[in-house]
């Protein structure tokens, strides 16, 4: 009988089930928008990607240390997740200091600071994402997307088509400011483009085709809520659609199609930690994001929004699980006080 | 067919396939046996005997204490050995009445009856424990043939439950007469018998619904005649078409209208009353409330069985159905087993633990309780002993919860369980009420689906305790 255990039930647990399982499903998930950035934008998105990676890991280590928590480990991949979502949110161009400062920062701040996995209020990759935004402006602004015709040296030869144009977010908030119309993006031709990633923009937003199919792989796996980037999408086509009342689907669609909307609906907004636990909570929150999302489109200097919506969004998610408390099934008693 | 569900729960592994084709054997005589005075919801009975004095097999050695309690009797003539205390399977230590077996006595009958057959005295042990076995099965399964609903009148029916000690056999043990006393503010107008059996590896119920499944129905008619229920449904999970079949052929055959067999979707927690009644009636039951206060009323199987040989055999409380299974015991079946024998009794009698035996739990896996000893008296209430193996248990190492919503997705109660964790963990009560804990049944969905391998429900119960504590004072 000595080897008979007390335990409290249940006794038994879901196979098949763990954190780092959960982190392999997103990484898993990713693949398809890192080959296309990787095919699109070549060398540029490797050295991106994989500095965000090896520092996030670096700096995961290193807080964990200072820390002391012999919980935490590297072991259940966050920080691997982390990297690949910031690399995939910066733009080409940005030097060395840029993904790596992001890194530490959305380590050290944005996960470490609260207390470790788990404990952190704001999404960690838009935490480092949104330091050096402030702090690199210039290499981040949507100017830098831009790569001057003149300056295309050798090394540049497969992307130069890409890397020349400007953002699609960035021509339409240039053609809606000269009062003019933009274009339908559901030509076959526009519609090609966008599913298969032939355009500007961050390394991991170009194309809808690799983000709808790690996004659906993600929803299959149960990993993500649903309710969250339907929400999200959903807004964001709506208040484009309003832009334009007479051509609704044309601007609807652009605003959807264009940007991180999608990359963000699947992969930043539903970062489970930083997001509400209740159902009622995640249609909030992804409406939210999409609301914030294009007020920031429409009405600030910025061609995107979606980093800085999140963020906005995360500071109420704790507002909104206190007031998303669902009612228990059968309901409370008359007489409950 | 409909198949009825209800929202969320979850689908862990079935187990039933280990023991689900044995049928209900009877256990051998144990040379004593520990009789509970609690095995029930309610007052604790008085022992009516004392030590060295003689019992008769189902004479009543425990009184009941006030109406909501169940008069406890002895399934074997014996000795009382003493008046003393024992540990139940739950935790809970109390009195016990201890009797040593007289096992000539007990097989006197049997032997009796093979002599006669045989012409002889020279009869083997084993021939005379088969004709022993074979009586008591007789009287558990048949029915009396001349049975007829319209001669026992409702107060009969109600005073016959009520002097059997019956209580419900799902598990919770709560005495079977209270349940069923007319309460004029809540009429009752369907009965719902639960075979769902909703627990992994546990099949105990499911062979009554095979071999018993006449008296069940029997029971339970007799039952919705003391309520007034005008429609009866026998309740069962798809994953047991026989019993389905069986049960619905007995009532084809015997041309009953007003009871039905209702399909139910097989997931994990079915069997809870009020996923049952949701699931069945559509019927929702508040936090606090009882069934009646929707007008429906749930028993298991086993007590409808119970309910059948106390009115019409008026036989006490004495046997009941219990499946020992799991991976971890050598010969998984099921046991007609006397109140009072220890696990070990049955234990043995299965061939034993396997080395690699880990965990011994009273009930099923689920909800079941953890025991350090196999010294635990079978009570009323118990519907299983699983044994399991380090294979099954749960294996991840605890991590930081994600808030990824998975309790929440599978909660049957509509709860936040992972705020209900984290509170309790933090010892933050003001902010744990405000998540309902009091509604929660402890199913252990939530623990069972967590990636995070956080004990959650376990949590839960730690802070319940205190909200208790916190309400008495």
């Amino acid at each position: 009988m000595e080897k008979i255990q007390i335990a409290s039930s249940p006794h038994l647990s879901r196979p098949n089930t763990s954190t780092r399982l959960m982190m392999l499903d997103v990484i898993l998930a990713l693949i398809p928008a890192l080959a296309v950035g990787i095919w699109i934008f070549g060398w540029f998105a490797v050295k991106q990607v994989s500095l965000c990676i090896l520092v996030c890991m670096l700096s995961e280590w290193f807080f964990n240390l200072l820390r002391g928590d012999k919980r935490a480990s590297l072991d259940d991949l966050s920080a691997i997740v982390t990297g690949m979502i910031l690399g995939l949110s910066l733009p080409w161009s940005a030097p060395w200091q840029v993904p790596v400062f992001a890194s530490i920062i959305a380590v050290g701040l944005g996960k470490a600071a609260f207390g470790g996995l788990g404990f952190n209020i704001f999404n960690p990759a838009m935490v480092g994402r949104a330091f050096v935004m402030l702090s690199f402006a210039t290499v981040m602004g949507s100017n830098a997307y831009e790569f001057p015709k003149e300056q295309i040296t050798h090394e540049h030869e497969t992307q130069v088509t890409v890397i020349t144009q400007a953002t699609p977010l960035k021509q339409i908030k240039e053609v809606m400011k000269s009062g003019a119309q933009i274009e339908s993006q559901m030509t076959s031709d526009s519609l090609l483009i966008a599913l298969t990633g032939q355009r500007n923009g961050s390394l991991g937003e170009v194309s809808v085709l690799a983000i709808l199919l790690g996004g659906f792989y993600l929803l299959f796996r149960r990993t993500i809520s649903w309710r969250i980037p339907l929400g999200m999408c959903f807004a964001v086509f709506l208040i484009g659609a309003l832009v334009s009342p007479s051509t609704p689907f044309v601007y609807g669609s652009a605003y959807l199609l264009n940007g991180a909307v999608l990359f963000g609906a699947f992969f930043i907004a539903t970062d489970p930690v930083t997001s509400p636990v209740t159902p009622r909570g995640h249609w909030i929150f992804g409406i939210g994001v999409g609301v914030l999302t294009m007020i920031i489109r429409l009405f600030s200097g910025y061609p995107e929004g979606v980093m800085f919506a999140v963020l906005m969004m995360n500071a109420v998610v704790p507002l909104i699980n206190a007031w998303t408390i669902p009612q228990p099934f059968g309901g409370l008693p008359k007489t409950h006080s | 067919m409909k198949i009825h569900t209800f929202a969320r729960g979850v689908h862990p592994r079935e187990g039933k396939s280990l023991a689900e084709d044995a049928s209900l054997e009877v256990l051998p005589i144990p040379e004593s046996i520990k009789v509970p005075m609690s095995q029930h919801i309610g007052g604790i009975c008085q022992p009516v005997v004392k030590a060295r004095d003689t019992v008769e097999a189902g004479q009543i050695i425990g009184e009941a204490a006030g109406f909501v309690s169940a008069a406890v009797h002895t399934p074997f003539p014996g000795t009382v050995t003493k008046i003393s205390a024992v540990t139940l399977a739950n935790g809970r230590h109390v009195p016990a009445v201890i009797i040593k077996v007289d096992k000539i006595k007990t097989l006197a009958q049997a032997k009796n009856e093979v002599s006669a057959r045989l012409g002889t005295d020279e009869i083997s042990d084993d021939e005379i424990f088969e004709a022993y076995a074979h009586n008591l099965r007789k009287d558990f399964f048949t029915l009396p043939e001349n049975f007829d609903l319209d001669t026992y009148s409702t107060e009969t029916i109600f005073s016959l439950i009520q002097a059997a000690g019956l209580v419900g056999q799902g598990g919770a043990a709560f005495p079977t007469h209270v349940k069923l006393a007319k309460d004029e503010k809540f009429p009752i107008d369907t009965l719902l018998i639960n075979g769902c059996e909703c627990e992994p590896y546990l099949t105990a119920d499911y062979r009554l619904m095979l071999e018993a499944g006449e008296l069940i129905i029997t029971g339970a008619l007799l039952a919705g005649k003391v309520l007034g229920a005008s429609k009866i449904l026998l309740c069962v999970e798809d994953n047991k078409p026989k019993a389905v079949e069986n049960l619905q052929a007995i009532i084809a055959r015997k041309g009953l209208k007003n009871i039905f067999v209702a399909v139910m979707r097989t997931k994990y927690p079915q069997g809870g009353e009020k996923q049952l009644i949701q699931a069945a009636l559509g019927r929702k039951v508040a936090v606090g409330a009882l069934p009646k206060s929707v007008g429906a009323a749930v028993i298991n199987v086993g007590t409808a069985v119970s309910v059948t040989h106390a009115v019409t055999r008026k036989t006490p409380l004495l046997w009941r159905a219990v499946t020992v299974t799991g991976e971890g015991i050598h010969r998984p079946t099921n046991i007609l087993a006397p109140i009072g024998a220890s696990f070990q009794d049955l234990i043995s009698h299965c061939g034993g633990l396997k080395p690699h035996a880990r965990r011994i739990l009273a009930g099923g896996p689920m909800m079941g309780f953890s025991v350090g000893s196999t010294d635990i008296p079978v009570t009323k209430g118990t519907s299983g002993i699983t044994i399991l193996t380090d294979t099954e248990l749960s294996q991840t190492k605890q991590t930081n919860c994600l808030r990824c919503g998975r309790c929440v997705s599978v909660c049957p109660m509509r709860l936040i369980p992972t705020k209900l964790a984290t509170t309790s963990r933090a010892k933050a009560w003001d902010t744990f009420i405000k998540y309902h804990p009091l509604a929660c049944v402890e199913c252990g969905c939530c623990s069972y689906e967590c990636p995070a391998a956080i004990p959650i429900v376990q949590l839960i119960r730690v802070g319940k305790i205190e909200i208790n504590k916190r309400n008495k004072k």
